[in-house]
């Protein structure tokens, strides 16, 4: 098969997730005696391909373009969908970020091919890929195959596939993509970063999370020195969201994000069935919790029965004198 | 300024989900239905952008005939028309039937704006918003938390990772509409009753000028191998004994067991 990678780069950085999407496209197409393409766009971003040939490429498509400076559904999805047109491509690989998911469906239906959304694994079935993902934020799971002879598009969701190094050839195409000025129609003006640059809870390898156990927006300040020490994101449950105390863009459940990092940290959280939907695929979970019968020790790796307002700074200092042990 | 709503019918996030003996669905039989949490932030939008600059509101849905209970949730809160699309041609479709379903009935319907959810709740696809503007060639803004309208100029603000994105854009477009947009209304029990006197059209794929094998089953790229639960996880640990002691396992087992840290 061949398989296109859309490389997503923000300030000329290429994404950890597209990097795992490349991975797996190299997987894809070693499985299948087949070849694998990344697509880059934006501007100043030549000197990227090395990078993408490192992880897998043997061809990596460059549109380096004052039209693609800034992020537009409308042009990108033409550079793409031209891409995919001049290798040939059999299979298209997104991240599922939020550059993705906005730009999968609108390449999707310019190709008028389907598209798989935030698959979390895959597997071979003779020479037919089956793909694995969550519905109902992971109450359940899905596993399809597209149905033969027609190209088929799939995001993948960040922190799941290995970001792994294995030489492609990297040849370097410059991508006559055709997309002019007239051709944009929504563009990004600006970006407006969270306070202090905080990592997402949707790219966290660790994630903190505090429920109503923390009684108020100002104890967040533990969770986040906490998240500061594992290198981790704070979440909060929903209860904790509509309770004015954190951001909606902390929220891990189902009306949320739904994640699955390394590991899980749920302070003060009961586990709502919607919240267990949205983090019960992480690999480790540590609960805190003043109520034994708390359904979130129902899916917990580990966990202590106490007040998360004592457990929270013994283990920050516990996590910063390990550190210091190395 | 005329605005088309997309509501989706789902069961609600209560829902504890079973699947069905032939391992290809779910059995939803016991849910309760209700509109996707995401669109009623579309509908309250859509409401308030009417009650500012005028205009008509209408709701539309892809389903089945049971669907029309949100189409009376969305009048019920304000909307003025309805439209379900139902045929037994749509069902076992895919996102992409869904968006060709509803691109065929906004192109029957004059707009300046479409809203939608960000996702339907459930199949939890995030494309049919952006398939239907593709298929229509208006633009889309995805995830949106902040909308100002200025004559035929919207200013979105849009959720990514760790910030927020500005995004320009002219009517006609589509915008999906994400949790803190807006505190979507109750319907009133005025609101309720005036309902049940609206008018809620329904249109078949003929009506919409659809080929059947475009939709539906037969529309869709994929096909189901199987639906099964999570495998429950390992039973953890509870940890025992002074709480300063059990922080110190923790972090032991975190390090050594786990390897998490």
């Amino acid at each position: 098969m061949k398989v296109l990678i859309f490389a997503e780069q923000r300030g000329g950085k290429v994404k950890k997730a597209s990097l795992e999407a490349l991975s797996a496209g190299r997987q894809l197409a070693d499985a299948t005696s087949g070849s694998v393409a990344a697509v880059i766009l934006g501007l100043g971003i030549g000197g990227q391909a090395p990078g993408l040939a490192k992880f897998g490429a043997d061809a990596v498509y460059v549109g380096d373009d004052a039209i693609f400076e800034k992020y537009s559904a409308d042009v990108y999805g033409l550079g793409v969908g031209k891409a995919a047109q001049v290798f040939g491509a059999d299979v298209l690989l997104f991240a599922a970020s939020a550059m993705g998911k906005d730009l999968a469906p609108r390449v999707a239906a310019r190709l008028d091919i389907g598209l798989l959304s935030d698959v979390t694994s895959f597997t071979m079935d003779g020479a037919i890929p089956v793909f694995t993902r969550p519905i109902y934020s992971g109450k359940a799971f899905s596993t399809v195959a597209p149905k033969a002879g027609k190209p088929f598009a799939v995001s993948l969701r960040p922190n799941v596939f290995p970001a792994v190094e294995k030489a492609g050839s990297g040849q370097v195409v410059p991508l006559e993509h055709g997309a002019s000025a007239s051709d944009v129609k929504a563009v990004v003006k600006e970006i407006l970063t969270a306070e202090g640059g905080l990592l997402d809870v949707a790219e966290a390898n660790v994630i903190v999370s505090g429920g109503r156990g923390m009684k108020g927006p100002e104890n967040f300040k533990i969770l986040e020195d906490l998240a500061k020490e594992v290198g981790g994101a704070v979440g909060a449950s929903r209860a904790a969201v509509d309770s004015g105390w954190i951001g909606h863009s902390h929220q891990v459940g189902q009306t949320g994000k739904v994640v699955s990092p390394a590991l899980y940290f749920a302070f003060g959280i009961s586990g709502a069935i919607q919240h267990l939907a949205g983090m019960s695929s992480s690999k480790v979970i540590v609960a805190v919790n003043k109520d034994p019968e708390a359904p979130i020790f129902k899916v917990a790796t580990y966990g202590i029965v106490g007040d998360l307002f004592e457990v929270v700074p013994l283990l920050t200092q516990a996590v910063k004198d390990l550190k210091a042990k190395g | 300024m005329n605005i088309l709503v997309f509501v989706k019918h789902v069961p609600d996030t209560e829902t504890r989900v079973k699947v069905a003996p032939d391992g290809l669905r779910l059995d939803l039989s016991e849910a309760n239905w209700v509109m996707s949490p995401y669109d009623e932030y579309a509908v309250e939008e859509a409401l308030k952008l009417k009650e500012k600059l005028g205009g008509e509101v209408t709701a539309i849905t892809a389903g089945n005939e049971e669907s029309v209970k949100t189409l009376r949730t969305a009048l019920a809160m304000g909307a003025d028309k309805a439209v379900l699309c139902a045929d037994g041609a749509f069902e076992g479709g895919d996102a992409a039937g869904t968006a060709r379903v509803l691109a065929a009935a906004a192109r029957k319907i004059p707009f300046d704006l479409i809203l939608a959810g960000k996702h339907g709740v459930g199949d939890d696809n995030q494309q049919v918003g952006s398939l239907a503007a593709q298929l229509l060639g208006i633009p889309a803004v995805t995830v949106v938390t902040g909308l100002e309208v200025n004559g035929q100029d919207l200013v979105c603000k849009r959720e990514i990772e760790g910030g927020t994105e500005v995004v320009a854009a002219t009517t006609p477009a589509l915008i999906t509409c994400q949790k803190g947009l807006n505190e979507p209304r109750y319907p009133s029990l005025k609101g309720i009753m005036a309902a049940k006197k609206k008018e809620v059209a329904t249109w078949k794929a003929a009506d919409l000028g659809l080929d059947p094998g475009s939709v539906g089953a037969a529309g869709a790229a994929f096909e189901v191998r199987k639906l099964e639960l999570p495998p429950p996880r390992p039973a953890g640990k509870v940890l025992s004994g002074e709480l300063p002691d059990q922080v110190k396992e923790l972090v032991r087992l975190l390090r050594e067991e786990a390897k998490a840290i």
